[in-house]
C-alpha cells in the first residue's frame, strides 16, 4: 500500500504554476526524496500533503485519506518539520515538546512521557530544561524534528530539513532520520543536496518548476548523471596528451580532453583510492599537472545532464 | 469530548504558552509597563494645570484615559506576535496539528489581556501617587477591571485579524498602531466629551473608548452613572470580536505562504 499517493496534482500561485500534474507514491515503510532547487515546487508539494494548501486540481491521499476532504484525519497521523526550526525560543526544549503533544490532544501526562522520552532520543536530554534560546542552529532543528514525532506519525514529512547546518549538524539529523527510517516510518523528504537523498531516500523524484525530470533509485539517477571522476589540470597541451593517456588506465569509461580549459577529466570508482593510484602512475610517467582532484556529480550537474538547460538562477553555485 | 470542549482546551493550552513567557522575559512585562507609567505622570502634571474638569480633580479623570490607552495601544502586540508566529513557520506547525482553528488567536488574545491586566495594576498602583482610589468598594472595581479586560479581548480580536492580513512583523506593528490616535484622542479618554468640536463628537459620543472610558469612571471613583456606557461598551466588544475573530480565522486558514 501506498502511504503518500498524489495524482495530477496542480497548484498555481496567480499566474505561476508552482506544480504541474505532479504524481508521486511512496510506497509505505520507504523514503522518498525530493529533490530540486528553490521554486520547484518541492514545498508546495509538502505544504498540500500537509493540508496547509489546498491542490487546484488533481487529488492526494495520506496513509489513504484525502488531504482536503479528510483534512482532519490527515493531521492526526502525520508529522512536519519545516525550514525554519518552528520552536518557541522562550520555552525550554521539554515545554516545547509537552505543548505539542498537548496540541496532539494526548494527556498531559502522556505528553510529559513522550517528551522526556524524545529528549533523550534526541540527546537533549541534559538541555532539557533550558530555554530554547540558548540553543545551537543543530540542537533547534533537533528540536522541530522531535516536535514533528510526538505522536509516533505514520507518515513523516521533512522539509529541507538540514538546509543552513553546519556539516556535524547535518549528519546528527540524518542519524536521527536513519533510526525513524529503521522504525518503519514513512518518509518525505524534500532536499537541495543531492548527497542528503543518496545518504537517506530508497527513492529519488527530481522536480524541476513543478515537473517531475527524473525518478529513480539514487544509483539509477547517478549512472544517469555520471559518477565520481578525476579532473587534472595541466601547464600546455603536450603534458595534457600525457596525462591523458596515462588516465587512461585508471579510468573506468572514456577519458575526455578539454584543450582550452586544460583539463583532463577521467571517470573512476574507488574514491581516493583512485585518486592516489593516478598520482602515483602520473609521477611515475613525470607527467607535470598543476591540480588534480577527485569529483563528484552536483546537483547542478544533475540538471544540466536531465535538461540540457541551465540551473535556475537563484541555486547558489556549490 | 465534544469539538466546543477540545477547543477551549487548544486555546488554554496555547494561552499557557504565552504565559509561560511573562515570568520567563520579565522586561517584555517591565518596558510594557515603563511607557504608560510615564505617560500616566506626564499627562496628569502637564495637562492638569490647563484642562479643567467640573467636579473632579484632572489627575484623577484621566487615569482611566491611560488605562484605556495602554490597552488599545497592546492590541499591536498581538498583532506583531501572531505576524511573528506566521514568519517563523510557527502558525504552519500548529495548522497541521489536529488541533481547533480559532484555539492559536483565542489563546493569544486570552493571554495579551491577561498580561495586559498586569500592567493596568502596576498602573494603578502608580497612580495611587497622583491621588487616584478604588474609592466605590470591591465589586465596582473588579466590574470595572472585568470591563477593561473584555475591552482588550475586542481590540486584541482587531489586531489579530491586522496581523494576519499583513503577515508581516514591522508592517503589522504600524498597521495595528495608526488608527489608535485618533481613536483615543476623539472620545472622553484625555478631556470632557463637552469641549470636543461638534462635528467630532458626533462620533466620540458612541466611540467604544468613550464608553469604557466613561464606563470606568463610574466604577473606579463613581464619577457619573455607570449603566449606559457598560452597555455601549459591551455592545462594542461583541460586535469587534463577532466581525474580527471570524475575519483572522479565516486569514488563519489560508495562512500558507
Amino acid at each position: 500500500m501506498n502511504a503518500v499517493e498524489t495524482t495530477g496534482l496542480v497548484k498555481r500561485y496567480g499566474a505561476a504554476t508552482a506544480l504541474r500534474e505532479l504524481d508521486l507514491a511512496v510506497p509505505q515503510g520507504s523514503v522518498l526524496g525530493l529533490l530540486g532547487p528553490n521554486g520547484a515546487g518541492k514545498t508546495t508539494t509538502v505544504r498540500i500533503l500537509t493540508t496547509l494548501l489546498e491542490p487546484d486540481a488533481g487529488t492526494a491521499r495520506v496513509a489513504g485519506y484525502d488531504v482536503v476532504r479528510e483534512a482532519d484525519r490527515v493531521r492526526r497521523v502525520i508529522g512536519l518539520s519545516g525550514q525554519y526550526a518552528a520552536v518557541d525560543e522562550n520555552l525550554t526544549g521539554r515545554e516545547n515538546l509537552v505543548l505539542f503533544g498537548r496540541l496532539h490532544r494526548m494527556r498531559a501526562k502522556a505528553a510529559r512521557a513522550r517528551a522526556g522520552e524524545l529528549l533523550e532520543r534526541i540527546g537533549l536530554a541534559e538541555a532539557a530544561d533550558r530555554v530554547v534560546k540558548t540553543y545551537s542552529g543543530g540542537m533547534r532543528r533537533r528540536l522541530d524534528l522531535a516536535a514533528s514525532l510526538v505522536i509516533k506519525p505514520r507518515v513523516l514529512f521533512l522539509d529541507e530539513p538540514t538546509t543552513g547546518l553546519d556539516p556535524r549538524g547535518r549528519r546528527e539529523i540524518w542519524d536521527l532520520v536513519r533510526d525513524l527510517v529503521a522504525d518503519g516510518a514513512t518518509l518525505l523528504l524534500t532536499t537541495q543536496y543531492l548527497e542528503e537523498a543518496d545518504a537517506l531516500a530508497d527513492d529519488i523524484l527530481i522536480l524541476d518548476r513543478g515537473q517531475v525530470i527524473a525518478h529513480g533509485t539514487p544509483d539509477v539517477l547517478k549512472a544517469k548523471v555520471g559518477g565520481e571522476r578525476i579532473e587534472l589540470t595541466a601547464p600546455d597541451r603536450a603534458e595534457l596528451a600525457r596525462a591523458a593517456e596515462v588516465l587512461a588506465s585508471v579510468a573506468d569509461g572514456p577519458v575526455e580532453v578539454r584543450t582550452e580549459s586544460g583539463t583532463v577529466t577521467a571517470p573512476v570508482t574507488g574514491g581516493v583510492h583512485a585518486v592516489a593510484k593516478a598520482a602515483g602512475e602520473l609521477a611515475a610517467a613525470g607527467v607535470v599537472a598543476n591540480d588534480l582532484a577527485l569529483r563528484r556529480p552536483t546537483l547542478d550537474e544533475v540538471f544540466l545532464t536531465l535538461t540540457g538547460l541551465v540551473p535556475a538562477a537563484d541555486e547558489p553555485p556549490r | 469530548m465534544t469539538s466546543l470542549a477540545w477547543g477551549v482546551h487548544d486555546a488554554w493550552v496555547v494561552t499557557l504558552r504565552h504565559l509561560r513567557h511573562i515570568p520567563r522575559v520579565p522586561q517584555l512585562l517591565f518596558f510594557s509597563a515603563i511607557q504608560p507609567v510615564l505617560f500616566l505622570l506626564l499627562f496628569s502634571y502637564v495637562f492638569s494645570g490647563s484642562i479643567h474638569v467640573p467636579g473632579i480633580d484632572y489627575k484623577v479623570f484621566m487615569v482611566p484615559g491611560t488605562f484605556i490607552q495602554t490597552m488599545a495601544f497592546a492590541a499591536a502586540a498581538t498583532s506583531v506576535g501572531l505576524a511573528d508566529d506566521l514568519q517563523k513557520g510557527f502558525i504552519d506547525r500548529f495548522r497541521s496539528l489536529p488541533m481547533a482553528r480559532s484555539a492559536v488567536l483565542v489563546g493569544r488574545i486570552v493571554s495579551d489581556a491577561t498580561r495586559n491586566l498586569l500592567v493596568i495594576l502596576i498602573m494603578a498602583t502608580a497612580a495611587h501617587l497622583i491621588g487616584f482610589r478604588f474609592v466605590t468598594g470591591v465589586l465596582p472595581a473588579l466590574a470595572g477591571l472585568g470591563l477593561l479586560m473584555l475591552f482588550s479581548f475586542a481590540f486584541s480580536c482587531i489586531g489579530a485579524a491586522i496581523g494576519l492580513a499583513v503577515r508581516k512583523p514591522e508592517a503589522a506593528q504600524m498597521a495595528a498602531t495608526f488608527w489608535m490616535f485618533p481613536m483615543i484622542f476623539a472620545s472622553s479618554a484625555f478631556v470632557p466629551l463637552a469641549t470636543l468640536p461638534g462635528w467630532m463628537r458626533v462620533w466620540a459620543e458612541y466611540s467604544p473608548v468613550t464608553a469604557t472610558v466613561d464606563a470606568l469612571r463610574a466604577l473606579f471613583f463613581g464619577y457619573g452613572d455607570p449603566t449606559r456606557p457598560v452597555l455601549i461598551g459591551l455592545a462594542w466588544y461583541v460586535a469587534l470580536a463577532a466581525i474580527c475573530l471570524p475575519l483572522a480565522v479565516r486569514s488563519y486558514r489560508r495562512a500558507a505562504m
